[in-house]
Order: C-alpha cells, then structure tokens, then sequence
C-alpha cells in the first residue's frame, strides 16, 4: 500500500474554515444584513426615544399647576422682616419652581441611571442584549448542522473536534462584535452623549467585554443544544433563559430600583456586569476598580462557562 | 496485491440499551474491490458506516481501515478515508468550488494544492461550468457529483459511499455510477458502498453482503450470488385454496417449491421448459394455473431466497424519507 498522507489538520485552519463558512452564509444575505441595522432602530426609537424618562421633569409637565399673578407673603417672612404684606411677581415663582424642577429631574436621572438622557443609557444597554440575542444561533446552528448532516461529514475528517465547537462560539463571537459596532454607530449618530472620559481606546475594552460575554454565552447555548436533532429544543432553552437574563439585570433598568430579590439575580447575572462595563467605558464617567470587577467577572465567566461548553461537546460531539 | 484494507470483527452497535443495529457482524474487503452492503432501510447499513468512519462508536467488536483501529485510531482512520453521506450536505449558500475548498482545509491540505485539485475533481465530474455557481442552483445529479468531489478531496485510499443515488432519477442513477467507475480507474481505491438498489449493487459491487435485522445472511459476487440460487424461478397462484406443493415438488426438474401466501415459488433447473410441465400436471389433476410468471435469478431473487421478503418495502418508505428532506431544505431555503 502506499505512504499515509502527510497533510496536517490544525486546529487554526479548521477553526478559521469553519468559521468563515457560516459568515459568508450570514454575510452573503442581504436581508440579513438589513436587519442589522433596522433592529437596532426600531428599539432605540421605541425605547430609547419614546420612553423618554428624563422629559418627565421637564418645565412644561409644569404648565398646568396654576401660580397667582400675585403671590402675597406676611412681612415677616421677608429678610429683613417687614410690617404687613409683601406681594411679589408670580411670573418669578414659577421660573424658580421651573428651575428647582428641571434640577430635581437631572438628580434622579443621575443617580439612578448615571447620565441625564435615556437614551444613551438604553442603547449601550442593547449592545447586551444583541449579544445574548446573536450567541444563541450558536446552538441553533449546530442543530442544523446536524439536521443536514453537515455534522456527521465534518466529523469524518480528520479535522480537531475543538475546531467544530470553537468556530461556532467565534462565529457568534464575531457577529456579536460586529452587531455592538452598528449599534455604537447609529446610537452616535442619533445622539448618543459619551463621558468625558471616554477615548478613543475605550472601544477596544467594548470589544473585549462583548467578546468575553460571547464566548461565555454561546458555549452555553452550545452545550444545551449540541445533543439536539430538533430545533425546537434549543429553542425553548433560548426563550426560558433570555427574557429572564435580560429584565434581571441593569440592561434597561438600574438595579439599585429593583425589589432585593430580584437585585440578587441580577449581581449573578454576567449581562449585568457587561453592561456595567459598557456604560462605564462610554457614557458614565470611568470607576477604574469597577470596572476592573466586572471584567475579572467577565473573564471568570467566559473561562469556566467555555470549558464546561467544550468538555460537554467534545463528550457528546459523537454518538 | 490482495491485502486486506477493511476488515470488521463483531461489530455492533446497540442503541437506547435495545435496538440492536447492527448485530456481531464479521467481513472483509480487499484492496482495490468495491464491495457493497445490500439491505432494506433500517437493515443496519448505515450504522455500519458510521462505525466504520468514526462518527458513532461500536458498542461492542471494532474494525480495522488499513491497519487502524476505527476506535483507538480515529485520527489515522479519517486521513485516509472519503466519505460520500447520504444526505447533500454541501453548503447551498456556497458555490461548489468553496465547498469543496472547505473539505481541503478540514484535511489541512495546503491551499495551493486545494487549489489544484479542486478544479481538477470539478472538472472531472463535469461541473466546471457551474463552480462559481451556488449551490443552491443545482440540480440533485450536480450536487451527488460535488458530494462525490468533496469526498475525494484529500486522495482517500478507502472512500465510503452511504447510497450513492438515493433519491436520483434512473438516468442520473446511471451517470453517476459511471462517475463512481471513472473515479475508482482514476485514484485507485477501495469502495464500500450501502445500497438498497439491487441494480446499483450488480452494477458497482465486486461483492456484495446482503445485510438485514443487523446481520449478514450472505456474502459473494453478484453472479456468484445468482449461481447460488441454482436456477430459475416460477411463481404461479391456482384459484383454489389447496396445497399442491407435494404434487409440484413431483414433477421433473423441480428443485424445491414454496408456499408464500396462496402463490407458489419454484425454483427450477430450466424454466422455459419446466413451465408447461407444471401447467400440464396441475390440469390433469383439475387445477387451474390462474397467474404464472418466470424469473431468471436477479440480485432480487437472491435477496427473497435469503431475507424471505421483498424489498419493494424498503423502496417505499425511501420514498418517505425523500419527502421529508425536500421539506428540510425547503424549510432551510426560508
């Protein structure tokens, strides 16, 4: 018989096929690519936008608390004191009132969102949610694979097994991180007001935090649908974990206002330690030992969640 | 050279703890031979395969591909090996060429050499014209013949055909074994293929193990396998319900009779003149031969002498099976 061959299947090769197999699928649709950007704006536009908290206090909510032309005051209220009545201007009142008002307004939305407008609190928070949106296909797609038997013929090759199961997790990895790019630029371009610490270098901690959160949050995905035949399955874990995971954490709503059980969750949850880094890299003003928490949390996360993934794919990769 | 480059020893494989697949099967293939399992769906022939390249493991027995073990040397096994599923499984938003690039650098070929050899193999099952086309545009016969490209790609020395032509219609079918031929003269390899077209398997096959409930019943050449049955075969119904098998058996040259239901099995030495010697000695004693057909041996009559069935079963529920993957893709086409 003749020599065995000599060609060397690396992991990287593999990794890198694969990989690019799916983005060109995802990239080549043009449906697709248009609901990049139509997603994003529909929520900013809906959320962002139309739930506008920060109006809530503006002077024109005011309008209708009626203030007398002439507001008497007992002489010795005035300093010095005075005998009699003093009258002053209504018209002065209420611009103090007005003012006292709109002041109030920017407190709260400070303290309790960190930033006056909403909307940037809010479209840096769906950078989060696109992410756990985009690495669920993590799951879905092995399914399909399967299905297709796609699955079966690239475990006949000689190709690593990491390779299979990595390029799954980088795919989501890579769409998550160009899905984040998008949203930063329309939310930019619709007024999104950075900190005054934000740089130019602070994207690449966004990189690095979506990218964390991706690959700890697709290896899960992966790992709960990698022995499915049916996509169904991954499909009900994908709508019992996101809902929940979303709403439990400071995505749309700072977690200080939540009851304590549910703050519990939410200090677990990874998407809150994403979005907390996020904000903290753009539009709050930088807490450098915060934001070194959340992503040792971030790193913790993807680490021990992509191991389990692996170990459990690679046991269940074959039959 | 007639070494021996798969050889299987009580292969089994057992699924949910009952469902035995594939049942203690033992065979062997020779360099250079094609050889073919031929059974119905179900008969265990693609469990089989999937044992044999290393996608699903044995519960129990192994095998050997050139020497390597298909348990403890999956790595070895896979580089030497091509497989040709049964579904289409190349990748419709992909044109043919990427795919089979794809294939090339799962075997870590250098892109240089994919390059080549990528053309050449387009070029050999006459799909050059449409390489930069999507795959999705092409029809069941193109895309069997990129399968077939794809697993090609690294120069196997055993390549795995899991039914060639499932689902073709019967002009492609012939083309495409003509493909298969070609590519077996051009790289020189060992086959073994899984069929449920007995005509494939007399087409293709040196040998053929026809497998069914998991087991092998026999094993041999198409015509050995034909020889074997000894003669022709005549199936007759009278309209009465009698058995005459005793009166049947009496006359020349009849070799061994059957009831099946009501119809009559004769395997005879020559049937065109046995025939009217039964006609003759069933009317003298008042029965008339209502239905009577002669069969020269087939690999149909073969696979009925050993399984005792038919396996015109089999094709209808392929027939199912086809549906359901035209809805699969649809559903993937969005």
């Amino acid at each position: 018989m003749s020599k065995a061959n000599t060609y060397h299947p690396s992991l990287v090769r593999g990794l890198w096929a694969l990989t690019v197999r799916e983005l060109k699928k995802w990239l080549k649709d043009p449906v697709m690519l248009l609901m990049l950007v139509i997603q994003p704006l529909i929520w900013m536009g809906l959320l962002g936008k139309s739930m506008n908290l920060g109006a809530m206090f503006s002077a024109s909510n005011l309008g209708n608390i009626p203030i007398p032309e002439k507001i008497p005051i007992p002489g010795n209220y005035i300093i010095p004191p005075a005998n009699g009545v003093v009258y002053i201007s209504g018209t002065l009142v209420s611009q103090m009132i007005q003012q006292m008002f709109s002041d109030i307004g920017a407190n709260v939305m400070g303290s309790v969102f960190g930033v006056t407008d909403y909307f940037s609190y809010m479209s840096i928070g769906m950078i989060s949610m696109i992410v756990m949106t985009t690495t669920m296909f993590s799951g879905m797609s092995i399914v399909w694979d399967r299905r297709l038997g796609f699955l079966d013929k690239v475990l006949s090759t000689p190709v690593p097994r990491g390779a299979i199961i990595f390029s799954k997790v980088l795919n989501a990895t890579l769409r998550a991180m160009l899905q984040a790019t998008i949203i930063l630029a329309l939310a930019t371009i619709f007024g999104l007001q950075v900190s005054s610490t934000f740089t130019l270098l602070n994207i690449l901690g966004v990189y690095a935090a979506v990218f964390l959160l991706s690959v700890g949050l697709s290896s899960v995905f992966l790992a709960f649908s990698i022995r499915s035949t049916r996509l169904e399955r991954p499909m009900q874990i994908i709508s019992l974990i996101t809902m929940p995971l979303m709403f439990a954490s400071n995505t749309f709503f700072p977690i200080s206002l939540m009851p304590d059980w549910l703050q519990a969750v939410a200090y677990v949850n990874p998407l809150s330690y994403l979005t907390d880094a996020l904000r903290q890299l753009t539009i709050l003003s930088l807490d450098f030992p915060k934001l070194m928490t959340d992503f040792m949390y971030l790193s913790g996360f993807a680490i021990v969640l992509s191991s389990i993934g692996i170990v459990l794919s690679w046991r269940y990769l074959s039959k | 050279m007639a070494e021996e480059v798969i050889v299987a020893e009580g292969l089994t494989r057992v699924f949910n703890k009952s469902l035995v697949a594939v049942d203690h099967v033992n065979f062997s293939v020779k360099d250079g031979e094609v050889f073919g399992f031929l059974g119905p769906n179900g008969a265990g022939k693609t469990t089989t395969i999937n044992m044999l390249i290393t996608i699903l493991r044995p519960t129990e027995g192994t095998a050997s591909i050139l020497g390597y073990d298909i348990v403890k040397q999956t790595n070895e096994v896979r580089k030497v090996i091509g497989v040709v599923p049964q579904e289409y499984t190349a990748d419709e938003d992909l044109t043919g060429y990427e795919n089979i690039i794809l294939c090339a650098d799962l075997y870590g070929i250098p892109r240089e050499t994919a390059k080549k050899r990528a053309l050449e193999l387009l070029e050999l099952v006459e799909l050059i014209d449409f390489k930069d086309k999507k795959v999705e545009t092409y029809s069941g016969g193109m895309r069997r013949r990129l399968e077939l490209a794809c697993g090609l790609v690294n120069r196997p020395k055993v390549l795995f055909l899991d039914e060639p032509t499932l689902g073709l219609d019967v002009q492609t079918r012939t083309a495409t074994w003509n493909y298969i031929k070609q590519l077996k003269n051009e790289y020189n390899m060992t086959i073994f293929m899984t069929t449920h077209y007995l005509e494939e398997a007399d087409a293709l096959c040196d040998r053929i193990a026809v497998i069914d409930h998991g087991r092998i019943i026999v094993t041999g050449g198409p015509e050995e396998l034909k020889q074997s049955l000894g003669g022709d075969i005549i199936t007759i119904s009278i309209g009465e319900n009698a058995d005459i098998s005793d009166l049947i058996q009496s006359i020349e040259n009849v070799k061994e009779v059957r009831n099946e239901n009501g119809s009559y099995r004769i395997k005879v030495e020559s049937g065109e003149v046995t025939a009217p010697l039964i006609i003759e000695a069933l009317r003298k004693k008042g029965y008339t031969v209502t239905r009577l057909s002669l069969t020269k041996p087939t690999l149909n009559e073969v696979y009925l002498e050993y399984t005792g069935r038919s396996m015109r079963d089999a094709e209808e529920s392929k027939e199912a099976f086809r549906a359901q993957r035209i809805t699969l893709r649809r559903a993937r086409a969005r």
